[in-house]
This record gives structure tokens, C-alpha cells and sequence, in this order.
């Protein structure tokens, strides 16, 4: 009896884990290709699921149906926040650019807390108590659900960088940001499009994430701290590394929760972070640091 | 390049500084109470902003969870005050300990194990949040449900204790920012202040020309704690009540480094200017809502969030450079 508890904690925190996995996918893909942190990554993914919520809740719109839409609304915000705002940030030190994703990130949180209020919201969907029975597993079906559907953008994603001509040209000014210049890449509009790929990342992991957790304005911040943790456990610059970060923070958090009590969940990732920083400082699939 | 701008200064800036000294002095005999707290709050900012900036501004080590040292400064000092009556005085030795000996940790695992730029400021964002649901479960220090330090009518200023009025305590942080500044004026000009802005500038030329840069980072990391950690005893014993959701939340780490980047990295007057402009902005952005009548939880954030954005992108260097060029206090080009 006692196993199945475990096995069941398990599953549903490798499930949120992939949710997890596609937003920090998109903090990865910035830092990888435009080399700036993205501070404001939880907080624009609170942008997407106040969207969800609002989309469900007036025109009754399912929030899995609506993760292309979303996705493509917050592709729109991060492109412009991009060619912008941060561009010219590109060769400024690093807590200048901090410093900017900052100031976005409390307009955000704070333009979200007057329009919305503190209260946590969530939406109720028809299927809300549903659930799957696999042998001796329970599994909630909305945690399926999202789990499989960002299963499948997670790989549309990484389709596009290996095979897509945009992708391969996105990856050449990773690699070597004068050499695509001088085969003439735009990489002004390069980089502008890698932000916006990164923010629709969260477009759609929030679509996903608001089936599966409340979200209150607070929520933007440790977001963007638990996006930190997982791309730098699973390998910064890494889109492998972050799905499988993703999946061991979700399921450490589980079973932390499981064990000890639920508030402290997070530390247990902190000390993961904290662990791999010290003895594999690039991450479990990241490339070795220069 | 960070400008350095005290290598300067004029007799002009020196005699500003006497000037603004003397005005903070005598501010106490005129201002009301709600003046005085809004000062506290400006030195308190200004004092934490230098502490910041000993690492970040004159060791380029970025440190984005500085409220872990305020948060064990205060908690140590109010917790030996609490359950064994030891004075703050006292208990500021044992909460500098604490600090120093974080920052060592933090600082010895991250410079020993090559973890630098981004991943140092992440471990330092990791470390503050472990301290804050740490001390959530803290049953010693009343976990999450706070921490308080007893309150009475005090009818005199024990500064002994550190129980009195805003005067006394207005003082008590007047002193302390003065002495930070003095004491970071005296660092920029000695030998280890050279080796820390060599290193900031270019880590590796500096290891070349024969500079232990492992163990002056380590100076620096924990210098920075241990100063950072006296705000956290003034804060303990200022505001009575600590919360670690409040304490060393990241928002309090980001509110900190704030001054001293708005003012100028790097640069003396920095965090005194960036805690003035900041406090003031924050005050006078509170008053013309409520003015009118606009008082929405978040507004005054909104357009903090703006101004910030508005001076990072037009002042890379802070206001402070461009000011003293302004002023005409330095002799060379800031």
C-alpha cells in the first residue's frame, strides 16, 4: 500500500515536472542563443495564465486548446520586449541587464496585482476531478493531459532547432555571433525571434500550469527562481538538459512533500541547485564551462 | 568601465560632503517624525548600499542575496537579546560572526569551485531562499509566524539596549553610515582596494601580476557580510518584529542593490545618492497617490518598476557620474 503512495507522488511530479521543463526550455533557449538572463521569465508566464484564466472564464475557452494562442500572444511580447527594449543591452554588463529584466519584472508583477487583486485564482474545468486508473496508479487526467500536450510542443520545439533552416540559423548565432553575421544573418531579428520563441515557451507552460496549480501576482518571482534552478541543474544553453531539470525538480519536490512538509519543498531544490553548481558547475547536460 | 570617482574629488566635493554632513546633523532639531523615519530609512539604504557595493562595486562579485546577512544579523543579535538578555552591542559581535562566516562559506565554495558571473549570482539568490524557508520552520526564532523583541513606552533612549526613540536611532545609523563611508574611502585608496578593482576589472591579468585573487574575493565576500550584517542588528532592534518571508525575501536582496546601481557601481557617493533618489521617490510617489486618490496596492510599484527602467536605460554608470560632472567635484572625467 505504502509503495503506491510513493508511485503515485511520483508520477504526478514528473507530470507538473514537464510543464516545469517547458518554461525553463524557454529561459534556456534565451540565455543559450541572446547570452541575457531572462529575470522576468516567471513573470511573463503569470502574464500567460491570467490570460488562461480570463479566456476560460468569459468565453469558456479550455486552457489546454488554448496553449498555441497563448503561445503566440506571448511570441508577440517577448519579439517586441526584444528588438526594443533589451537590444541594446545586449553588450552592457551583466547587472545592467539584470537590472532591466528587473524593473520588468515589478512592473509586471504590480500591473497584474491592480488589474487582478492578491487573491488566488484558478479555473474549473469539467474535468477537473477525473482521473486514470493504470494498474495500481491514480492519476489526476489533468496532470496527463497537460503533461502530453507539453510532451508534444517540448518536441515540435526541438524539431525546429535540429531540422528548421530558422532554427539552424537561430543556433548559428549561438555559435558564432560575427560568423553569422558575415554570412548575413539578420541577428538583430535572429535574436528578437529567439526571445520570443523563449517567452511563447511560457505562453504555453502557463496555459498548461494554471490546470494544475493557483496562481496569485507573488507567484511571476518564484517562478522565475524555480526556471533558474532547473536550467542550471539540467545545463544552461541545454533544451535535453532543461526537460530532464524539469523532471527532477518536479520530482523532488513531491517527494519532499511527501516526506517532510510541503512548505519546505522548495528548499530541497535549492539544495539540489546548490549541490550541482559546486561539483558540476555546467549542469548534468550542459557543455563544460571555458 | 566603472568610473571611480572619489580618485578625484575636489576640495568643491569635499566641502559638499561637510555641507551634507552638517545638514544631516541638524536635521533632527527641526524634523517631525515621519521626516526623521523617512532619513532612517535613506541612511539604512545608503549604509546596506555601500556594504553591497564593497563586493559588487569595487570586487566585481555580483551578490544577489544580501538579505541573508541581514537576516542572520538580525536574527542572531534579537534571538541572544530575547532568550538570554544580552545587549545588542554584545550580540552584534556574535551577529557578524554569523554573517562573516555565511559569506565565508558561500564565498570559499563558489571561488573555490570556479563559479562566477551568472552562476554566482544564482548561488546567492539559492542561499538567501534556503535561510528564508529555513527559518520558516525555525521554532527557536517563532518560524514563520515571526519574531518579536519586546516593546514599551520608553520614557528615556537606553542606547545600551537600543530602546528609545527615532532620534536616538537616526543617530545610531548616521554614525554607521558615516563610518561605512569613511571606511570604504580608506579601502579604495589602500592596497587591497587596488587588488579588489583589479580583479573587477580583469580577473586573470590581475592573477598574472601575482594577486591572490581567491583570497581577496574572499575579503571581500566576507567584509561585505559582516557590514551588512550590523544593518540587520539595527533593523532587529528598529523595527521589533522579524518575518522571514519579509527578512529575506528576494525582493529585500533586489530593494538593496537598487541605491547603489541607480547612484553609480562602484563609486563612493553612489549608494548615498541612489538611496536619497529611491527613498524620496518612493515617499513623494506615495503621497501624490493617495493625493489623488489613486491609493491601489501595486501602483507605486508600477511606476518604481518605471523609473527604474527609465534610469537603467538612459544612466548606465548611475546618476552619480553624471552629476559630478554636473557639480564639476571631480578633476578627471567621471
Amino acid at each position: 500500500m505504502a509503495a503506491e503512495i510513493y508511485l503515485n507522488v511520483a508520477v504526478s511530479g514528473l507530470l507538473t515536472g514537464l510543464v516545469y521543463g517547458l518554461m525553463a526550455a524557454g529561459l534556456s533557449v534565451i540565455f543559450g542563443v541572446v547570452r541575457v538572463v531572462n529575470f522576468a521569465h516567471g513573470e511573463m508566464m503569470t502574464v500567460a495564465m491570467y490570460l488562461a484564466i480570463v479566456l476560460f472564464n468569459t468565453l469558456g475557452l479550455d486552457p489546454l486548446v488554448m496553449a498555441v494562442p497563448l503561445a503566440g500572444v506571448l511570441f508577440a511580447l517577448g519579439y517586441v520586449l526584444q528588438a526594443g527594449l533589451i537590444n541594446p543591452f545586449i553588450t552592457r554588463p551583466e547587472y545592467s541587464q539584470f537590472m532591466l529584466l528587473i524593473a520588468i519584472a515589478i512592473i509586471i508583477v504590480n500591473v497584474l496585482l491592480i488589474v487582478f487583486g492578491p487573491d488566488a485564482r484558478n479555473v474549473q474545468t469539467s474535468y477537473a476531478f477525473d482521473s486514470f486508473l493504470i494498474g495500481p496508479l491514480i492519476i489526476d487526467a489533468t496532470k496527463v493531459y497537460a503533461g502530453a500536450a507539453t510532451l508534444v510542443i517540448t518536441a515540435a520545439l526541438f524539431v525546429f532547432f535540429q531540422f528548421a533552416p530558422l532554427g539552424k540559423a537561430i543556433r548559428a548565432c549561438a555559435d558564432n555571433y560575427t560568423g553569422a553575421l558575415v554570412v548575413g544573418l539578420n541577428v538583430k531579428h535572429l535574436y528578437a525571434l529567439t526571445f520570443g520563441i523563449g517567452a511563447a515557451c511560457v505562453g504555453a507552460a502557463g496555459s498548461m500550469l494554471v490546470l494544475l496549480v493557483d496562481v496569485t501576482p507573488s507567484l511571476g518571482p518564484a517562478l522565475t527562481l524555480l526556471a533558474f534552478i532547473i536550467v542550471i541543474t539540467g545545463g544552461l544553453g541545454s533544451m535535453a538538459g532543461a526537460v530532464l531539470g524539469g523532471l527532477l525538480i518536479g520530482f523532488t519536490e513531491a517527494m519532499a512533500g511527501l516526506f517532510f512538509t510541503p512548505s519546505a519543498k522548495s528548499m530541497f531544490s535549492f539544495g539540489l541547485l546548490v549541490l550541482v553548481l559546486l561539483f558540476r558547475p555546467q549542469g548534468i547536460l550542459g557543455k563544460r564551462l571555458s | 568601465m566603472i568610473a571611480r570617482v572619489l580618485d578625484g574629488v575636489s576640495h568643491r566635493g569635499v566641502a559638499l560632503l561637510a555641507m551634507l554632513l552638517a545638514v544631516l546633523l541638524a536635521v533632527p532639531l527641526v524634523a517631525n517624525d515621519y521626516l526623521l523615519t523617512v532619513l532612517i530609512i535613506v541612511l539604512y539604504s545608503a549604509y546596506t548600499g555601500q556594504a553591497w557595493n564593497v563586493m559588487m562595486g569595487f570586487a566585481g562579485q555580483l551578490s544577489l542575496g544580501h538579505a541573508i546577512y541581514v537576516g542572520l544579523g538580525a536574527y542572531a543579535a534579537a534571538a541572544l537579546y530575547v532568550h538570554f538578555g544580552i545587549a545588542p552591542w554584545l550580540g552584534l559581535a556574535a551577529a557578524i560572526a554569523v554573517a562573516v562566516a555565511c559569506g565565508a562559506i558561500i564565498g570559499f565554495l563558489a571561488f573555490r569551485f570556479g563559479v562566477g558571473g551568472v552562476y554566482f549570482a544564482i548561488l546567492t539568490i539559492a542561499f538567501a531562499e534556503f535561510a528564508r524557508i529555513g527559518f520558516d520552520h525555525f521554532q527557536w526564532v517563532g518560524a514563520s509566524s515571526g519574531f518579536f523583541l519586546p516593546v514599551a513606552n520608553y520614557t528615556r533612549n537606553d542606547l545600551w539596549n537600543l530602546r528609545g526613540n527615532p532620534t536616538m536611532f537616526y543617530y545610531v545609523m548616521l554614525v554607521l553610515t558615516a563610518a561605512a563611508f569613511a571606511l570604504c574611502h580608506a579601502l579604495l585608496k589602500s592596497r587591497i582596494g587596488y587588488y579588489w578593482q583589479a580583479i573587477r576589472e580583469d580577473e586573470i591579468a590581475a592573477r598574472s601580476l601575482g594577486i591572490d585573487t581567491f583570497r581577496y574575493k574572499m575579503y571581500a565576500a566576507m567584509l561585505s557580510a559582516g557590514m551588512t550584517a550590523v544593518a540587520g542588528v539595527f533593523f532587529a532592534f528598529y523595527y521589533n518584529n522579524l518575518f522571514p518571508e519579509q527578512v529575506f525575501h528576494i525582493s529585500r536582496s533586489i530593494e538593496l542593490i537598487l541605491g547603489p546601481i541607480i547612484g553609480g557601481i562602484g563609486t563612493l557617493f553612489g549608494p548615498l545618492i541612489g538611496a536619497f533618489l529611491l527613498t524620496g521617490l518612493s515617499e513623494a510617489m506615495q503621497e501624490l497617490l493617495s493625493a489623488l486618490g489613486f491609493d491601489v496596492p501595486g501602483a507605486k510599484q508600477v511606476f518604481y518598476g518605471l523609473c527604474l527602467a527609465v534610469v537603467v536605460i538612459a544612466l548606465p554608470g548611475g546618476v552619480w557620474p553624471w552629476l559630478a560632472g554636473k557639480l564639476r567635484v571631480t578633476r578627471r572625467d567621471a
